[in-house]
């Protein structure tokens, strides 16, 4: 077993203990390079089934090719979609920084598509090499049920069993590619031919490496318009993979507080 | 290619404050592994809060933490150097965040244990050793930091690393390297220090090129715990991760604990050009098998001829990281590999001081605690020992909501059950009874049955049996004893003293026993037969005719009286596993009577055991 055997091991365990242990799951799809590669994983897992609901939390402000994307894979993937949508941002707590404003929106439309449709389980893509604070989390984590993250207080996770018993009214994100790198996304994408978003490929010296919704994501300079292009930029790049996401860089404690709140 | 580079995980462990968060950000720092901006960043935060520069920030990244200059939850960040990839976890060292220490120690291949040089070893030190030992870690490094605050002293170095090494040999383990070592001036990071030159060892990165990365336990026997069992389409999948061993297409896997066989048919799997022969170690797969079984979650697949551990009574060494503590009695759900059963613990045999190693008795395990206790299953469970397989060798416990605890298993004192499970034969037709036991009753004025003595050795099995035959033989009873003197030489003269043959005797005098019973007579046995099980076989065998007695004295007033000086012999560990000494002693809990022998003499003993025949045997 070579590097992504492993990775891809762990994490169809990961699914199939989630499948078997808690009640309805279902998957957030945001449409980007982790999430394909996380349907990918589950019909390794479910052996070319993927036997729960995928769903798009939509802030109506992602990017034309991603709802193209989106209609195209439904259809060719056999998926069971959903989709949610975002309130405004003027309901939205007016002391976070802009950006973070922004993006709280896909927590409180989260918030309420759990409440129209309760799930047990919502695996994320989320992984700890992206930001520090997701660097902290759980593989099973346990929410409230207004979804908040008690970070301060999370509970044991070892020998890979995870917590399965809850009080009524908790339910779980599942985070399935916790252990992944962004280097192991795209390896991998490339090893099982992973069909990707045409955003990620360089043009005209930009690329987007993590896409987010159109107002709150900026482009990287970039010459890699392929795989392979983008796997040896990596292996040589020194910025990091959210810079282009503005509410990463707004004040220290935003992307916490937008956790803490149930953002993923 | 990266995806042929090896990895590794090392945590970073140790008292709190001792400088873990703040070498892996040095760490970090010094190999050149940091985006962009990141330490820019750090400075800043450092600036807004008026404080010294601080790398520990690097992975104190939560508000909370940054504020109380303390790590609460542990977190994994990725390096490398030109060796290979490294995932690195830092975990927290305070005692309240044990939980989360135990949730990053737990991922790790090896571990850099941190102790400051000005305060030395501390409690967590030893707590963070003795558990790194206990979850069978075993590449550990020591680091003496903050060696800048004690002059970068070579006898204070020198001082803390020999204490530290006696305390570390006295659990087990020997660490490859104690280094000194400075977080904050960066010493003996990534090279040699011009303040230590009188070290000569190796520095914090060469330390982790020099662990080895685990091999998959692809050689060791087959265990293949079932995760789930899917009907998508026509295929029947027996889904699992492969714990260790090998599956082949056309081997025949025994399913534990139901005993069941079948040959593997096909290895399943998704998005490849041709199905796989074979699978290994680490691989979640999913097989389709030639026979319908009834398998389940939580079963374990092995080969017929290396298969796991079958029994319903456990030794384990546990942690316990509940906030109610452990308590004998109480049911939790224990958890191993995919299996979930009900388990109380029998016992506790020991609360371990992490501190001093010394033993205390006690009757609960509380928070934070390590501990040798005896658990005790409703069903029976298919494992390991975990010195033979460490994935099917440990559990967790579950208590209400929470994991409250994680522990490893031994059968030390305990016999496999799986052996000893009575397949009675069915090729045999049974004989239609000529003569009924009411038959036998009117004849001998009295039912036959089994009086099944236990308790320990010198509490008055032997004697009081042998009083008790002359008495109910004088009555007019049919009676005869049953003892290791008359079974040992003949019946089981092929058994040795194994905890399987020792099983195996008590499992024949217990058939024996009920052939006599139903043949009209009292059978008086006299066995410690110290475990629940056997006698539970025993009772199986001679149904509503078998009577457990409890012969009950306390181990103190049985080695006061020590007939055979066996007591004296097993304290001076000239006996090996010596009941109530050295191996466990299950009382009954619902023992038909109790005579207890510290109080009565033997004839009142023996009129006790003669009341309750003349009870229980004669009415119609
Ligand atoms: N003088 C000196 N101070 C150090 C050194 N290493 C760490 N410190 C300081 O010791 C304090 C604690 O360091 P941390 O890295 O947070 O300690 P820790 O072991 O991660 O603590 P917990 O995670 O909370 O258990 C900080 O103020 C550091 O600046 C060192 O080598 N020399
Ligand atoms: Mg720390």
């Amino acid at each position: 077993m070579d590097h992504l055997d492993r990775l891809e091991s762990q994490s169809v365990y990961i699914f199939r203990e989630a499948f078997n242990r808690l009640g309805r799951v279902g998957m957030l799809w945001s449409l980007g390079k982790d999430s394909n590669v996380m349907i990918w994983l589950a019909r390794k897992a479910f052996l070319g089934h993927v036997p729960f609901p995928v769903m798009h939390v939509d802030t109506e402000k992602k990017f034309p090719e991603m709802y193209e994307f989106r209609d195209r894979y439904i259809k060719e993937w056999n998926l069971n979609f959903l989709s949610g949508k975002c309130p405004p941002i003027e309901e939205m707590d007016a002391s976070l920084p802009p950006a973070a404003r922004s993006a709280a929106r896909k927590t409180e439309g989260l918030k309420n598509f759990l409440a129209a449709n309760p799930f047990d389980g919502i695996f994320a893509g989320i992984r700890r090499d992206e930001q520090a604070t997701r660097a902290k989390e759980r593989v099973f984590s346990p929410r409230g049920a207004t979804g908040a993250w008690n970070f301060r207080d999370q509970p044991p996770e070892f020998w890979d069993q995870f917590n399965t018993d809850f009080p009524p009214g908790t339910h779980v994100r599942i985070h399935p590619l916790l252990h992944w790198t962004e280097m192991d996304i795209w390896l991998y994408t490339q090893r099982e031919n992973i069909p990707v978003i045409d955003l990620y490929f360089a043009k005209n010296g930009k690329r987007y490496r993590s896409l987010g919704d159109k107002d709150i994501t900026n482009p990287v300079d970039s010459n890699a318009e392929t795989l392979d292009e983008i796997i040896e930029e990596l292996r040589t790049t020194r910025v990091s993979e959210r810079s282009g996401r503005a509410m990463d860089h707004e004040a220290e404690d935003a992307f916490e507080r937008l956790r803490a709140d149930g953002y993923m | 290619m990266s995806n042929h580079r090896e990895s590794l995980k090392t945590v970073f462990v140790g008292h709190v404050d001792h400088g873990k968060s703040t070498l892996v950000g040095r760490l970090f720092h010094d190999t050149d592994s940091l985006p962009d901006g990141r330490v820019e960043e750090i400075r800043k935060m450092c600036e807004r809060r008026g404080m010294p520069f601080e790398y520990a920030f690097l992975m104190d990244a939560l508000q909370a933490e940054r504020d109380q200059g303390i790590t609460i939850d542990t977190s994994q960040i990725w390096f490398k150097t030109a060796k290979r990839d490294y995932v690195i976890i830092d975990a927290p060292g305070h005692k309240e965040f044990l939980k989360n220490m135990i949730t990053g120690a737990a991922a790790a291949d090896a571990a850099i244990l941190v102790i400051d040089a000005n305060e030395g070893v501390q409690e967590q030190s030893r707590r963070h050793g003795y558990l790194l030992h206990l979850m069978g870690i075993g590449q550990v490094t020591v680091c003496v930091n903050k060696m800048d605050l004690v002059d970068y002293s070579q006898t204070r170095f020198e001082a803390i690393e020999e204490e530290f090494r006696a305390y570390l040999t006295s659990i087990g383990v020997t660490p490859n390297h104690v280094i000194p070592v400075s977080g904050r001036e960066g010493d003996l990071i990534t090279g040699p220090s011009k303040r230590m030159p009188w070290y000569l060892g190796p520095s914090i990165t060469e330390a982790l090129d020099g662990f080895r990365v685990p091999l998959p336990a692809t050689d060791q026997p087959l265990r293949f715990p079932v995760q789930d069992v899917y009907k998508f389409d026509e295929r029947r999948i027996i889904a699992g991760r492969i714990e260790s061993g090998t599956i082949r297409v056309g081997d025949t896997l025994l399913f534990s604990p139901i005993n069941k066989t079948a040959k593997v048919r096909t290895i399943e799997a998704w998005n490849v050009d041709q199905l796989p022969m074979k699978a290994s170690a680490g691989q979640s797969v999913g097989i389709t098998l030639d026979e319908q079984l009834f398998i389940e979650r939580g079963h374990i697949a092995s080969h017929e001829n290396q298969p796991p551990v079958e029994t319903d009574v456990f030794r384990a060494h546990v942690f316990w990281l509940g906030n109610d503590a452990l308590v004998p009695g109480k049911t939790y759900k224990m958890k191993l590999a995919n299996a979930e059963a009900r388990v109380t613990v029998q016992s506790i045999d020991r609360v371990i001081d992490t501190g001093d190693l010394s033993h205390v008795q006690s009757d609960r395990v509380e928070r934070n605690a390590v501990a040798e206790v005896t658990i005790r299953s409703r069903q029976m469970l298919a494992l390991d020992e975990f010195r033979h397989n460490q994935k099917t060798g440990r559990f967790v416990l579950v208590d209400g909501f929470d994991i409250a605890g994680g522990g490893i298993i031994s059968m030390e004192g305990y016999a496999d059950q799986r052996s000893l499970i009575t397949v009675r034969a069915t090729n045999v037709t049974k004989v239609e009874a000529a003569i009924g036991p009411d038959e036998r009753h009117k004849r001998n004025g009295h039912k036959g049955g089994v009086l099944w003595f236990t308790g320990l050795s010198g509490a008055g099995k032997s004697t009081i049996a042998v009083a008790t035959e002359r008495r109910l033989f004088d009555k007019g009873y049919q009676v005869y004893v049953l003892d290791g003197d008359n079974v040992r030489f003949g019946l089981n003269a092929d058994l040795g003293f194994s905890p399987e043959d020792r099983a195996e005797n008590i499992r024949r005098v217990g058939e024996v026993a009920a052939l006599m019973a139903k043949a009209g007579f009292i059978v008086v046995t006299a066995f410690i037969s110290p475990y629940r099980s056997d006698r539970d076989r025993a009772r199986a065998a001679a149904g509503a005719d078998f009577h457990e007695i409890h012969i009950d004295a306390d181990v103190a007033t049985c080695e006061s009286r020590d007939p055979k000086g066996l007591y004296r012999k097993a304290r001076a560990g000239e006996i090996k596993e010596f009941t109530g000494i050295s191996a466990p002693y299950e009382a009954p809990d619902a023992a038909e009577l109790t005579v207890d022998t510290s109080d009565l003499s033997i004839d009142d003993s023996v009129a006790r055991v003669s009341a309750y025949v003349d009870r229980t045997f004669t009415q119609t």
